[in-house]
């Protein structure tokens, strides 16, 4: 796997794998049905191979691909070694497209209004303008949801994940009360996938499938991250917010542009949230210095039903 | 077994009750059932169609669940401490009320624990507890405190009725086979030797010098459930002792009422006498004081910093569009209610005495659910971006149908106790009389005190 070659390789193989994923999902875009869940077999999905040929491959073998669980519990409990993954969001990018959204729901077949991904209006003060927080896991070093759990099933790896194992979760729910971010969520409800997802082999890396009565929440994608490919929030991104990469790499990248890890940090002024918490965040942000859209770009154009969750906030703001 | 005139006397009061479970028990009997029923059926719609049919969502993760799980454990205190410091003390005017009060602990003790295991979302793996423990975990804390204080309060609660058994046993009771056979089992073969007397002894003032500890552990680790968390209005220093203190003021409550029941419903006035009313109003008083006092010193320290996530939840506790009738609801009938009215000799009756530890019992019950939900329903980070449907807890009738179906076994269990054992305890009276004959105080005393 090259995932587990060390630092020697690993940069250049993870900016050439970046690339080859980029292109997976520019694929899949034009093909759009060929990477839901349900494909007829035999269908033909071109790809372009990271040498520059087109290439045709049966869609039923990239489904396949898609949420193989290639590793065992185990493995899915140590994590892949060498790595530290982290993430750098540009907050100067985001207008709530919620592309981020959608993507993360589709690809872990939660359905609509099960967001691991939430965009938050934040506003730091009165005088200060508000701006748009995408919030997903922040996989912190210092866990406190991991500490509260009675059973050991929500872990941290050495890569810096924190995953939940759902076939242990006895849905206490104490990991929710303790996460001062608001980041889990839980199945109240027998939760609606399709059936071969239903019965596929559950693993905390894929967190497919869903089950009643646990919690779950943002997994970095670490079964993506194995095959070199990016978080699908990173890669539906349409403004580059995300970068995702690998701190002992010191390599992020958003799918346009790879960069460097400290040398964005140092240049952007990034922080991590509520450091006064002493949680330690993998996720860093960068500061809304500059930014692209007018906040309002964000709100305009959302439905209804979601424009309603950010009313309160947005009649604050025109003030 | 011999019995003295005054273990005589206190047992032909209530040898009636323990004969007969007569027309009316079984009244109440069938009564609380319905209810138990009602709360059985709501369980089942639980575990079927999953917690979604409960309030409880993503941000306020707990609800009535909780708090009627801290209230439980709270009430059970009645015994374990009560009763247990009261022994350690050798107070002699105990000895009628211990058995009400060791029951209180076990049956609470029973009930409690209950509520946590309907928030668990997957009961089918309960014992994962036991095969992945955490011991790092503060419900893993929970999990061992609350086992090791149940076996100790029925060790206790046991070791108190031992004798009163072999009374029941050597009886010739008109009462079924099968109670008999029950309680000469039961008695395990005491016939009052002097070896057997004291093991008794022994064992007693060991049970009651370990009860009071595992007693402090066990709410002081429940508080940490959410005093360990990093959650404004629960990350709090004192939620260890606050949550001890609010215990055994509300099982003192709780003794209170269970011994005006039990003193209308069987005649026992002159075994629960007005004395005990007052002396168990005078530690209710005292401990209502200590408790106002840490809720002030807890809410004043909060207020006056006014650091910006306490703020938000104390903005929903005092403003009257929120929770701000029931946080004054919850520190008038649950603190300053009861002093006044112990503290006023005027005031000092049974009848009042009992009534205000109602309205204590109530209104820390309240208190429970106001430490539980406006935290949960204060995230640190806004509450935006989630289904609207979310954002505010409201109990539906499923947890309304569990909470009433446990107070229901909490009735029903004391009444099958009470016609099982005789609630104030024969054995306890010695030769020399009955506590009610030898008043510790004469009525002056008492009101001057």
């Amino acid at each position: 796997m090259k995932e587990l070659e060390t630092n020697d390789n690993g940069r250049r193989d993870f900016i050439k794998t970046v690339a080859l994923a980029t292109v997976a999902t520019a694929a899949c875009g034009t093909l759009a049905s060929s990477c839901s869940s349900k494909v007829a077999a035999n269908e033909k999905v071109k790809l372009l191979s990271p040498d520059g040929e087109i290439v045709e491959i049966d869609s039923s073998y990239l489904n396949y691909q898609e949420h193989l669980a290639i590793v065992s519990k185990l493995e899915a409990r140590q994590g892949i070694a060498g790595k530290k993954f982290v993430m750098v969001v540009d907050l100067s990018r985001c207008k709530d497209a919620r592309k981020c959204i959608s993507a993360c729901q589709k690809w872990h077949y939660r359905p609509e209004d099960r967001e691991w991904l939430t965009v938050k209006l934040m506003r730091d003060s009165e005088n200060a303008p508000p701006y748009w927080f995408p919030k997903q896991c922040f996989h912190c070093d210092n866990p406190p949801c991991v500490k509260v759990c009675p059973v050991d099933a929500t872990y941290k790896r050495q890569d810096g994940l924190v995953l939940i194992d759902n076939e242990r979760c006895i849905g206490c729910k104490f990991c929710m009360a303790a996460c001062p971010y608001s980041t889990r969520v839980f199945n109240w409800n027998e939760p609606e996938m399709p059936f071969d997802i239903q019965h596929a082999v559950s693993n905390p890396e894929t967190n497919i499938p869903a089950k009643v009565g646990t919690v779950e929440k943002c997994d970095f994608c670490p079964d993506r991250a194995r095959v070199g490919l990016l978080p699908p929030c990173v890669e539906a991104c349409p403004n580059g917010v995300f970068y995702y990469g690998d701190e002992n790499e010191d390599t992020v990248s958003n799918g346009d542009e790879t960069l460097g890890f400290k040398q964005l940090i140092k240049d952007r002024a990034g922080y991590r949230f509520m450091e006064e918490l002493g949680t330690k965040p993998r996720v860093y942000y960068l500061p809304p210095k500059d930014r692209q859209f007018p906040v309002e770009r964000g709100y305009e154009n959302l439905p209804d039903k979601i424009k309603a969750r950010y009313k309160d906030a947005m009649e604050g703001t025109e003030k | 077994m011999e019995l003295n005139k005054y273990q005589q006397e206190a047992f032909d009061k209530q040898r009636p009750v323990i004969e007969n479970f007569g027309k009316k028990t079984w009244a109440w009997t069938i009564f609380f059932m319905a209810w138990i029923l009602l709360g059985g059926y709501a369980l089942y719609l639980q575990i079927t169609k999953g917690h979604g049919i409960t309030g409880m969502r993503d941000n306020v993760v707990w609800g009535l669940y909780i708090a009627n799980f801290i209230f439980f454990i709270g009430i059970s205190y009645a015994g374990a401490v009560i009763s247990g410091i009261l022994h350690i003390l050798k107070v002699e005017w105990r000895k009628p009320i211990i058995r009400i009060a060791e029951m209180i602990t076990v049956i609470a003790t029973i009930i409690g624990p209950v509520y946590i295991l309907l928030c668990v979302g997957r009961l089918d793996r309960l014992h994962h507890l036991f095969i992945y423990p955490r011991l790092q975990s503060p419900i893993t804390w929970d999990v061992l405190a609350i086992s090791t204080y149940f076996t100790g309060s029925v060790i206790f609660l046991y070791l108190a009725l031992i004798k009163d058994f072999a009374i029941y046993r050597d009886a010739k009771l008109n009462i079924p086979k099968w109670k008999q056979k029950l309680y000469k089992i039961l008695a395990i073969g005491y016939r009052g030797t002097h070896s057997q007397n004291r093991h008794i002894r022994i064992s007693t003032n060991l049970m009651a010098i370990m009860i009071v500890p595992l007693a402090i552990i066990v709410h002081s680790v429940l508080s940490w459930i959410f005093g360990m968390t990093l959650r404004p209005g629960w990350h709090s220093t004192i939620f260890g002792p606050y949550f001890v203190l609010a215990a055994i003021y509300s099982g003192t409550g709780v003794l209170i009422m269970a011994m005006w029941v039990y003193r209308k419903m069987y005649g026992l006035q002159s075994y629960l006498t007005d004395k005990h009313f007052i002396y168990l109003g005078y530690i209710m008083m005292v401990l209502g004081a200590g408790y106002g006092y840490f809720t002030f010193s807890e809410y004043l320290t909060g207020w006056f910093a006014s650091e910006k996530w306490e703020s938000e939840v104390l903005e929903k506790l005092f403003n009257p569009a929120k929770y701000g009738w029931w946080f004054l609801f919850a520190n008038v009938a649950g603190i300053l209610l009861p002093i006044v009215v112990v503290a006023l000799p005027k005031t000092r009756t049974p009848n009042l005495i009992a009534l205000v530890s109602l309205f204590m019992v109530i209104a820390l019950w309240v208190k429970r659910y106001l430490i539980i939900v406006p935290t949960l329903e204060s995230p640190l980070l806004p509450m935006q971006d989630t289904r609207i449907e979310y954002v505010k807890y409201t109990a539906t009738w499923v947890e309304w149908a569990l909470t009433f179906g446990g107070i229901a076994t909490f009735f029903l269990f004391f009444t099958l106790m009470s016609k099982f054992v005789t609630v104030i305890p024969i054995s306890e009276f010695a030769n020399k009389g009955t506590t009610a004959e030898q008043p510790v105080l004469n009525e002056n005393e008492i009101a001057s005190a």
